[in-house]
């Protein structure tokens, strides 16, 4: 089945400087009673974002009207803990199409991968310099090029190559899917069966 | 060049090998549960796929059940309409469900092992990350997402990258009073809650040798705490008279055949390892953590880190950590006063964890500011429980011995620690709101929670171990 395909996005930012952010911040496990994919977004970062009464805590960056865009810059361990793939549907849910982080979570990474929501692993120093130039303009925009491999800062012109697997960069870029890969190579999987 | 434990697992399962792309990996058996495998199911059914070896998939019911009057219809609407939905599923696609009632439900990672499912040379997936617990038999097992549910449910296969190999090795004698839980806690803390990132990991050394399968589970669980994809450990007589004579475990010739396979299970003398690390077991205090993610532990007697301590840009992080603890830097916990304790998950929920805590709780009584939940593992460990009287000794106690879920671990039923009150649990994550909206949790082992509940505050169990010497 077709995934959504992801090439370039060219946009303004939301940062987030904190380090080790974890799977059940992302999306508290009580949220996790839903049956389908849709939905999660509402609950993104629920108890950063909300009071116990449901109320937008003004001093989170997702209730700050001055920050938007597709990227979420966060981190180091971004996505740690959890395995739960609730994690990224609420993060793409919610509208972000890519996490830049010095350092992503295996199970988190794996998952937003299959969900078109591209983790861009960068240096520490280019991370501290995202989080610096959002800093010194809360509009700037960041430019990521999955086919090119690379992320730059557009009024700067500085950028940096990230690291990505070829397949699952075939996948994302054009909208293919693990299930009918395996699927193909299913004689492959009975000839294993058989032999064991 | 010789061959690691896990490369000899791992080789044994590939399907298909092709450069450029990630291996296609064997899975032998898959767990399910009812949290992250309605929308695999959904997904099949859009393909108008089956799933493709049911009798394979073994499935329970474990995050979201109460752990109080089991019996009765789940008051939760929303969890009780995921466990139905599960129970739907498996009707329909043909699997093998220990679901309510059912004598083999369970926490998914205690109820494979002790069915005999989980064995050595294995392949094991769940949609929980958690899975890593498997690995203690000297088995590959791994947590996934979704997608990868619906991938194995499709072709019981997944698309997985090798990953790097660790070693730690950990020799030596263990404290009086320190345990399995107080060794991966201390792991951690040193090595940081991404320190195994991108890494299988064995355990070895004669201290990990030394330890019971109940031990080397509770280590092997807590892997993916350090971000690690899995931990296993070499598999030796300890591990095959656990599994003998279990449900599901091989019978016969069968058996034979099995365990000549397994004792070649082993990394090789001069198998290439991309990292070893070795701790020393006599260093080891009862761990405790004091902060938000499992690498931000301290030996029981030692104190809170200061902030300054820490560089610039992680001063932001810890500095969060701590407000959220409602500590400060320098602050020591030994004294601190509790509000709950938490004895069970799949780190510490095993017949072995239930005894040792009835062991030190027997004619003592727990401090009246302190609530105990005692959750087993799953409804053998329960049933084994009563049948040895530890039932009664935890009521005594004011322990009350509940029934099986993942519970107070990760608060999706009822069983949550309110908001600001401290916890000293035993399961394996003290992430912000992990046990309820701004809970507050300090991980630690049986003994330390037990001693900690007796006492009311956060206790070093070498102090009732010492007295009892004097007696």
């Amino acid at each position: 089945m077709a995934t959504k395909i992801f090439k370039h996005i060219q946009t303004s930012v939301v940062p987030l400087p904190i380090e080790n952010i974890d799977t059940d911040q992302i999306i508290p496990a009580r949220f996790l009673k839903a049956t389908t994919r849709e939905g999660f977004g509402n609950n993104l970062f629920r108890d950063w974002r909300f009071d116990n009464d449901g109320n937008p805590k003004q001093d989170f960056v997702l209730n700050n009207p001055t920050y938007s865009g597709k990227i979420l810059v966060a981190g180091k361990n971004f996505g740690c803990g959890s395995s739960r793939e609730h994690a990224a549907w609420a993060l793409a849910d919610y509208g972000f199409d890519a996490v830049v982080s010095s350092f992503f979570a295996d199970i988190f990474k794996g998952n937003a991968l299959n969900n078109g929501l591209l983790p861009v692993q960068v240096s520490d120093d280019f991370l501290k310099k995202l989080f610096e130039v959002i800093d010194a303009d809360p509009h700037a925009v960041i430019e990521i090029d999955l086919v090119d491999q690379f992320i730059k800062i557009v009024a700067t012109g500085e950028q940096e190559s990230f690291e990505v697997n070829p397949y699952k960069k075939a996948c994302m870029t054009n909208g293919y899917d693990d299930i009918d890969y395996i699927l193909s190579k299913k004689e492959l999987v009975e000839e294993f069966e058989a032999a064991k | 060049m010789g061959q690691t434990l896990f490369d000899k697992i791992w080789d044994a399962h590939v399907v298909s090998s092709n450069e450029g792309f990630p291996d296609i990996l064997y899975i032998d058996t898959h767990f399910i549960h009812e949290v992250t495998s309605p929308q695999a199911f959904d997904g099949l059914r859009n393909r108008g796929l089956p799933v493709f070896r049911p009798q394979q998939t073994v499935a329970t019911a474990d995050h979201n059940v109460p752990t109080w009057d089991q019996h009765l219809p789940i008051k939760e609407e929303l969890s009780r309409y995921q466990v139905d939905m599960l129970t739907k599923n498996c009707a329909e696609f043909g699997i093998e469900l220990y679901g309510l009632g059912h004598p083999f439900q369970g926490i998914v990672h205690v109820i494979g092992p002790e069915l005999g499912i989980t064995r050595p040379g294995g392949t094991y997936v769940c949609g929980d990350s958690h899975t890593s617990t498997h690995g203690a038999f000297g088995a590959i097992a791994f947590g996934i997402g979704t997608s990868q549910v619906e991938q194995v449910m499709a072709t019981q296969c997944l698309l997985q990258s090798r990953p790097k190999r660790m070693k730690i090795e950990v020799n030596g004698k263990l404290q009086n009073g320190v345990g399995a839980k107080d060794i991966i806690l201390y792991i951690i803390s040193k090595i940081s809650a991404a320190g195994g990132t991108g890494y299988a990991v064995e355990y070895a050394g004669d201290t990990i040798s030394g330890l019971s399968m109940e031990g080397r589970m509770t280590i092997c669980n807590m892997s993916i705490e350090m971000g690690a994809r899995c931990g296993l450990i070499a598999p030796d007589e300890t591990t095959i008279n656990y599994v003998k004579g279990r449900e599901f475990a091989p019978k016969g010739e069968e058996w034979d055949k099995a365990v000549a396979y397994w004792q070649t299970l082993y990394s090789d003398e001069d198998a290439d390892f991309d990292s070893v690390l070795s701790f020393k077991a006599e260093d080891i205090e009862p761990m405790i953590t004091y902060g938000t993610n499992p690498g931000m532990g301290i030996g029981v007697t030692q104190h809170v880190p200061e902030t300054a301590s820490f560089e610039a840009k992680e001063q932001g992080s810890y500095k969060k950590a701590l407000d959220y603890m409602g500590l400060h830097d320098d602050e020591q916990l030994l004294g601190k006063p509790i509000d709950y304790v938490f004895i069970g998950s799949c780190t510490n929920s095993r017949i072995e964890d239930l005894r040792q805590v009835a062991e030190f709780v027997k004619g003592r009584h727990k401090a009246d500011n302190v609530t105990v939940w005692v959750v087993p593992g799953s409804k053998q460990v329960q049933e084994q429980a009563i049948r040895e009287g530890l039932d009664k000794i935890f009521d005594a106690a004011g322990f009350p011995l509940r029934e099986p879920g993942c519970s107070a671990c990760l608060g999706m039923n009822e069983d949550k620690i309110p908001a600001g009150k401290y916890c000293v649990s035993t399961s394996n994550r003290n992430f912000e709101g992990r046990q309820g909206p701004n809970s507050r949790t300090f991980l630690a082992s049986p003994l330390t929670a037990a001693a900690s509940a007796i006492t009311g505050v956060v206790t070093d169990i070498r102090t009732f171990l010492k007295e009892e010497e004097l007696v």
